[in-house]
């Protein structure tokens, strides 16, 4: 529900927001994040508390609201991050350069920890050499991978300084984003309306697969995949539209859902919980999709969102066996769908789920945490 | 009536002549060569030739060169901390916009008021900020940035207060009061830490700055207070129990407007006329003659003039005064009579001493409801156009305002939405919220939007996306295919041939993607092989944008089925793409080279038919080719042709053969 959100203004268009992973077999849920901006002259990496919901009773909504731990500037736009581990984040910017950024949890600082420069870049009719913006950075530490507007896939070690492997235009159309599909093979998306499948191990520079969406090629803008069933890959696209593959048959989508109104910038899987996804946009909307309630028999936790609540018709034929999320039967199941943002106008950049927690930042220059999305 | 000058700092305007030239939202200002002492001729020169003088001057490097400065026309854009205001305003704002005007009277006043409270929260959050950030820094320069703020805002939301009491909610007489004693008692601070200091200390009665937050009371009209202090006054004075008993009463006793209607005013009036007699005859018999103090509050209570200013100090400001004075004297005050009484106020209060400051003005016209005046007066004195772009938006809501019309066209809202946004427009960051501004604005907005957006620097394809969302749901077409065009060109520099071409299919560019299927079929004749098969073979329905772009999808699909060695149906295609026209004629030799091997085959491929018609397609080549000349003398075409035509005749040979025996058969 709306109240249980706490938010920020931050003088800042917000490009990522992540939450620091959790330690192993922690209790706690998820306090620290980061985000970085974009679009600004003087870019930032920022760590914040999202603060302490206990302290809440005597001065009420100071302690809820996120407060800033430590920031650093950032050459460029923010293009995407991830955590590397608990105190190191990969950073991708607009010049090309990827960098790890480690957090000082003892005295509150970042420091650049190591820089790729250029490691996207583009070879002009001059043969001189400017950066290409840097679209997209996975982690599996020590592996970071990254793709660019250049068409290029980089292969990096946390612990070396040359790249590992690299693929030039590895594909003609500007690369939106990438991520881990097994430990040795990737998943890319561009700006054709493709998925495709690298296989790292294989020395050919070209994908062992390759899906596409038919009609018109819709560029896609992110894609994450099921954390437990890893054939169940979701992507969002330039028309908002949800797309849900199955990669071990077809080439095309199993299915298209019709989401948002404009570019959808993230998917995510709930990382624990798959049968959550949430999906964030351009249009300013951020949709929470369930499919792991039958919401005939019990009330939802989001119903009270309200009026943008619908229901999709979707279906299992067992749900143990079959994911609901691969399901076309629309009789037997569905899928319920809730805004959590009613009446925001500017873009959803980012967003990103941990345990009971969602942040999420956006071009109004706001980052908002809900920190009982499951309550 | 004359805008005040503005000065340029560090142009030098007494030795040089300054010229400018105006952009959306900002003014060029250069100085020329021309000296002052140039006369009517060297000014009419300046005027013509401003900028290549100053170029001249840079070139020089000498240290006297021309300097060309930027002058923004709302400085305030560039505030960091104020970021969180035009953001989180935004969004009031377009609330406001898509509110219902269907809501009737009471609800939608009801309705505005919110709006209007949820603004100047919002300018409170921010001065919050900025004094937190101005208690906080070390740097004094930085402080003294901070506190400037701080007072600003701070004079921003007086303003705003006073419009909302008497232009969106209207207050009536009776509740009008108490809505302009709320006003004071949130604005007037200064007596704040005073009244703290003496609260808190061990025995108020006996601090020496007692009587004084007892009057501080009594002039906002904060009677329980008052009362609660002077009673513990009153039991350390055992001897004047009955002074106080009197004075409480009174105090106690005193009638004010409700908010609800269960009396009338005529019926306050009534009671207010016989408390005031009652406090008359106290005074009269000399019942607090022994304490001055309490003497002075009966007076105030009687609304004695000369008793409340002798509290100048405690009030600090005339419209405090004013509204003490109302309180004590006119509680029944309507609307329109305000003007009198708030000039008065203001003519006594400052005594001839001080002349009105600008927000002296804006409030006095705010009394006199001279709402344009108020407007003006801020737009005049602010340094952003924030301010007076919200606030005549909302009192445009209000319906306030449409009687006024500007003599360029739009009305005054327009006008200052158009300002302000044209502002966002010019921050680097900003200049997403401007859209929406420009959206609201009926009569310009859409042709400021075009031209604002053309300006965005589109340094990543993610930006440009985002800037081409916008266009593409205003239908703006030139816009889209402009930034498609840059898009495509920047990635063509880049050999990105493959996202040049989704540019300019995104932007159904015909021409643009003829260019960039050439430049793939110039590549292949030079490499003997096609880049980006992955775009090539994937192209889809998009392949039907341009006749270069479908040869090239077909052409691809030929060397595929070729490659798969299916080649009757190879053959087929590769005879459609010349006889059908879909390939450039230019590329007809290439496609008839192709179709050597396919002739060569040990199978025949190409039925008698197709032969005669692969026949046709060379002569024609080869005789409707206007630079025959050219053409024979060049050996390898030549010989190229001869070996075509000799491979055309084996192969009608053996299909004729072929067909004669499958027909005899």
């Amino acid at each position: 529900a709306m109240e249980d959100v706490s938010a920020k203004f931050v003088s800042q268009k917000i490009s990522r927001t992540r939450w620091r992973p959790l330690p192993a077999a922690a209790l706690q849920p998820p306090d620290i994040f980061a985000t970085g901006s974009w679009d600004n002259e003087d870019n930032r990496i920022s760590i914040w508390s999202a603060g302490d919901l206990g302290n809440a009773g005597l001065n009420g909504e100071y302690h809820g609201e996120p407060h800033l731990l430590c920031d650093i500037q950032h050459n460029g736009d923010v293009m995407d991050m991830q955590f590397l581990d608990q105190e190191r984040i990969v950073v991708a910017s607009s010049t090309g350069t990827v960098t790890i950024f480690r957090h000082h949890q003892n005295n509150q600082t970042l420091s650049a920890n190591h820089r790729w420069e250029k490691a996207h870049y583009h070879v002009d009719q001059d043969t001189s050499c400017g950066g290409a913006a840097c679209t997209g950075v996975v982690c599996n530490n020590p592996e970071i991978v990254t793709v660019g507007e250049d068409g290029r896939i980089n292969l990096f070690r946390a612990d070396q300084k040359d790249a590992v492997r690299t693929i030039d235009n590895a594909d003609s159309s500007t690369l939106h984003a990438v991520t881990f599909l097994r430990t040795t093979e990737i998943l890319t998306v561009n700006s054709i309306g493709q998925l495709k499948i690298w296989d790292l191990r294989q020395q050919r520079n070209e994908p062992s697969q390759i899906f596409s969406l038919a009609g018109d090629r819709v560029p896609l803008h992110c894609v994450d995949r099921h954390p437990n069933q890893q054939h169940i890959v979701a992507t969002g696209g330039q028309d908002g539209m949800l797309s849900i593959w199955d990669i071990r048959q077809g080439t095309m989508p199993v299915s298209l859902l019709n989401a948002h109104e404009a570019e959808m910038w993230e998917v995510h899987f709930h990382p624990s919980d798959p049968d959550h996804l949430f999906t964030c946009s351009e249009d300013g909307s951020l949709w929470h999709w369930d499919t792991s309630t039958n919401v005939s028999e019990k009330p939802s936790f989001l119903h009270q969102g309200g009026r943008s609540t619908t229901y999709l018709s979707h279906s299992t034929i067992n749900q143990s066996v079959v994911s609901a999320w691969l399901s076309n039967d629309p009789t037997k199941d569905r899928m319920e769908i809730t805004n959590l943002i009613p009446n925001q106008t500017l873009s959803v950049n980012s967003l990103d789920v941990l345990g009971p927690c969602l942040v999420y930042g956006t071009d109004a220059e706001a980052i908002y945490v809900n920190r009982q999305l499951f309550a | 009536d004359t805008v005040p000058p503005q000065v340029v700092p560090g142009a030098d305007s007494s030795s040089r002549q300054l010229c400018f030239a105006w952009g959306p939202a900002e003014v060029l200002v250069c100085e020329t060569l021309f000296g002052r002492a140039g006369g009517a001729e060297g000014r009419a020169g300046a005027a013509a030739r401003p900028l290549m003088d100053s170029v001249a001057g840079t070139e020089d490097g000498a240290p006297s060169s021309s300097r060309v400065f930027v002058v923004r026309r709302d400085q305030d854009i560039y505030i960091q901390a104020l970021r969180k205001l035009f953001n989180e305003s935004h969004g009031i704002f377009m609330g406001l916009q898509r509110s219902e005007e269907e809501l009737a009277g009471k609800s939608r006043k009801a309705q505005l008021v919110q709006v209007s409270k949820n603004y100047r929260s919002v300018i409170r959050a921010c001065m919050e900020d900025m004094h937190q950030a101005a208690v906080s820094t070390r740097d004094p320069a930085l402080q003294g940035q901070y506190s400037t703020q701080v007072s600003i805002l701070s004079a921003m939301e007086l303003i705003w207060n006073l419009c909302e009491i008497l232009f969106v909610e209207a207050a009536t007489a009776g509740p009008l009061l108490l809505r302009l004693l709320d006003w004071v008692r949130l604005h007037v601070c200064d007596v704040d830490s005073m009244v703290r200091e003496v609260l808190s200390s061990e025995s108020p009665s006996k601090h020496k700055l007692f009587w004084n937050v007892v009057d501080v009371f009594v002039l906002q009209g904060r009677m329980d207070e008052a009362r609660h202090l002077l009673s513990k006054e009153a039991s350390a004075n055992p001897t004047s129990m009955n002074m106080y008993r009197t004075l409480d009463d009174l105090m106690k006793k005193m009638p004010v407007p409700s908010l609800s209607n269960t009396q009338t005013l005529t019926e306050l009036e009534l009671k207010w006329q016989h408390w005031h007699e009652e406090c008359q005859r106290y005074l009269q018999d000399g019942t607090f003659a022994s304490n001055p103090h309490m003497e002075s509050i009966c007076k105030i209570l009687l609304g004695d003039e000369d008793a409340i200013l002798e509290k100048k100090e405690l009030m600090t400001t005339w419209y405090h005064f004013l509204v003490t004075r109302l309180l004590y004297s006119h509680p029944t005050v309507k609307p329109m009579e305000l003007r009198f009484y708030a000039q008065s106020s203001m003519d006594l209060f400052l005594g001839g001493e001080s002349s009105p400051e600008p927000l002296d003005l804006i409030l006095m016209a705010a009394f006199e409801f001279e709402m344009h005046q108020v407007i003006k007066e801020c737009s005049i004195v602010l340094s952003n156009w924030w301010f007076v772009a919200h606030l005549t938006d909302l009192l445009d809501h209000c319906k306030l305002l449409q009687s006024h019309n500007l003599y360029f066209g739009s009305n005054m809202r327009e006008f200052l939405l158009l300002e302000y946004a044209s502002g966002l427009f010019s921050h680097h960051s900003l200049w997403q919220l401007g859209v929406d501004y420009f959206d609201h604005c009926p009569e310009y907005g859409r042709v400021y939007l075009e031209l604002h957006i053309e300006r965005i620097p589109l340094s990543t394809e993610q930006k440009a996306l985002k800037v081409l969302r916008i266009c593409e749901q205003r239908q703006m077409h030139e816009q889209v295919r402009s930034i498609c065009k840059i898009m495509a060109m920047k990635a063509l520099r880049n050999n990105r041939l493959g996202s040049a071409l989704s540019w300019s299919i995104r932007a159904k560019d015909a021409a643009f993607a003829t260019l960039i299927s050439d430049r793939f079929l110039k590549d292949y004749c030079e490499r003997g092989c096609f880049s980006d098969l992955d775009l090539i073979d994937n192209l889809g329905p998009s392949m039907l944008l341009s006749d270069r772009l479908t040869f090239l999808g077909k052409y691809r699909e030929f060397h595929r089925l070729y490659g798969e060695q299916r080649f009757p149906e190879a053959a087929r295609l590769l005879l459609t793409l010349m006889t059908a026209h879909i390939a450039p004629c230019s590329f007809w030799m290439t496609l008839l080279t192709d179709a050597l091997p396919l002739l060569e085959q040990k199978e025949v491929i190409f039925s008698a038919e197709q032969t005669y018609e692969l026949m046709r397609c060379l002569e024609d080549l080869t005789a409707g080719n206007p630079d025959k000349q050219k053409l024979q003398d060049d050996d390898i075409e030549t010989t190229k042709v001869e070996m075509l035509r000799l491979a055309l005749a084996r192969n009608l040979a053996r299909v004729i053969v072929k067909e004669g025996t499958v027909e005899g058969s």
